[in-house]
């Protein structure tokens, strides 16, 4: 399989270097000279360990910094600014705040557009058309196999990305963190509960 | 990290160094990480050595300075690492040029999704 998962689902045409990338990842996969995974794994590093770095500091400060959560809930993409963190493509950014009473999470139904300033390189699953398609249709099924199981009094908002606006979800704060530093809450803060389909746990 | 060994091209610097932000690599489209991910794979298993991707790389930095103006800079540096990957395949005859340009065409033809 090609590694690019988009395939025919991506609304754009494929440039002339996109498709020599991938004609030259093709043939390798076919010749057995490198594996599609082997190529994710190297993506993967940045997803987990650097991509969402970002996102995770600008999480951290909003849970310590009352002023800060309240400029990043009403114009996400100059509060990131105040933390350095840009659109490389000049997105709209808004981040959705989870309480005891909302869940959020996002998808991208047309294609995988992501917010790649604050998280990094999109997972494999969130380009996949199953997790595209379900989110939206039967969003509980899709959060309880990612280890999320909702009250039925929680009420889900599934927010749909697009080329000009990019969604992050802002997690709850874990109970059990007040002494924690702004460092050390960044740390706890994981990609999968900035697309929100990941809790936090409490750390022991 | 576990990970480094994974995202650390060894000994990239000067006009041929990767682009970062704040010590973090930076890719602005999918086919950027994925053509670093194919160049650490291939060499992850032993297929070249580092000095022969690099020294590509160099000359291809070197033969397309500028480019496209309205490029990001990663753009650019991938363009350039992409057609220094191009040529490794080519020169060590893992790949051959006619299957690669008649692939590409179906890629841009939609032939092949």
């Amino acid at each position: 399989m090609s590694g690019e998962h988009d395939g025919g689902h991506h609304p754009e045409p494929l440039s002339p270097v996109e498709a020599r990338a991938h004609a030259i990842e093709s043939l390798l996969i076919e010749k057995g000279l490198v594996s599609s995974d082997a190529i994710d794994q190297v993506a993967a590093a940045y997803e987990k360990d650097i991509g969402p770095l970002n996102g995770a500091k600008a999480v951290a400060r909003a849970w310590t910094d009352p002023g800060f959560k309240k400029r990043l809930l009403e114009n996400a993409t100059a509060a990131l600014g105040e933390l350095g963190i840009g659109g490389l493509q000049g997105e709209h950014m808004v981040v959705v705040e989870n309480t005891p009473k909302i869940h959020n999470a996002v998808v991208c139904t047309l294609c995988s557009c992501y917010p790649w300033p604050v998280l990094g390189l999109p997972p494999g699953w969130y380009k996949s058309p199953p997790y595209r398609s379900r989110m939206v249709k039967e969003p509980r099924s899709v959060l309880a196999e990612f280890g999320v199981v909702l009250d039925p009094s929680v009420e889900v908002r599934v927010w749909d990305s697009s080329s000009e606006i990019r969604y992050l979800v802002l997690p709850q704060r874990p109970k059990g963190t007040e002494g924690m530093s702004e460092e050390e809450l960044a740390s706890l803060v994981t990609r999968d509960s900035m697309i929100g389909v990941g809790t936090i746990e409490t750390p022991r | 990290m576990s990970t480094d060994a994974a995202v650390q091209p060894p000994d990239l610097s000067g006009a041929a160094a990767v682009p970062r932000k704040n010590g973090e690599l930076v890719f602005d489209a999918p086919w950027q990480s994925r053509a670093f991910g194919m160049v650490v794979g291939l060499h992850q298993k032993g297929l070249f050595h580092w000095d022969e991707f690099r020294d590509r790389l160099i000359e291809a930095v070197a033969a397309h300075p500028g480019g496209d103006p309205s490029a990001s800079p990663a753009t650019i540096y991938y363009r350039q690492w992409l057609a220094a990957l191009e040529k490794l395949l080519l020169d060590k005859a893992l790949l051959a040029k006619a299957d690669l340009d008649a692939r590409a065409e179906e890629l841009l033809s939609g032939e092949r999704g």
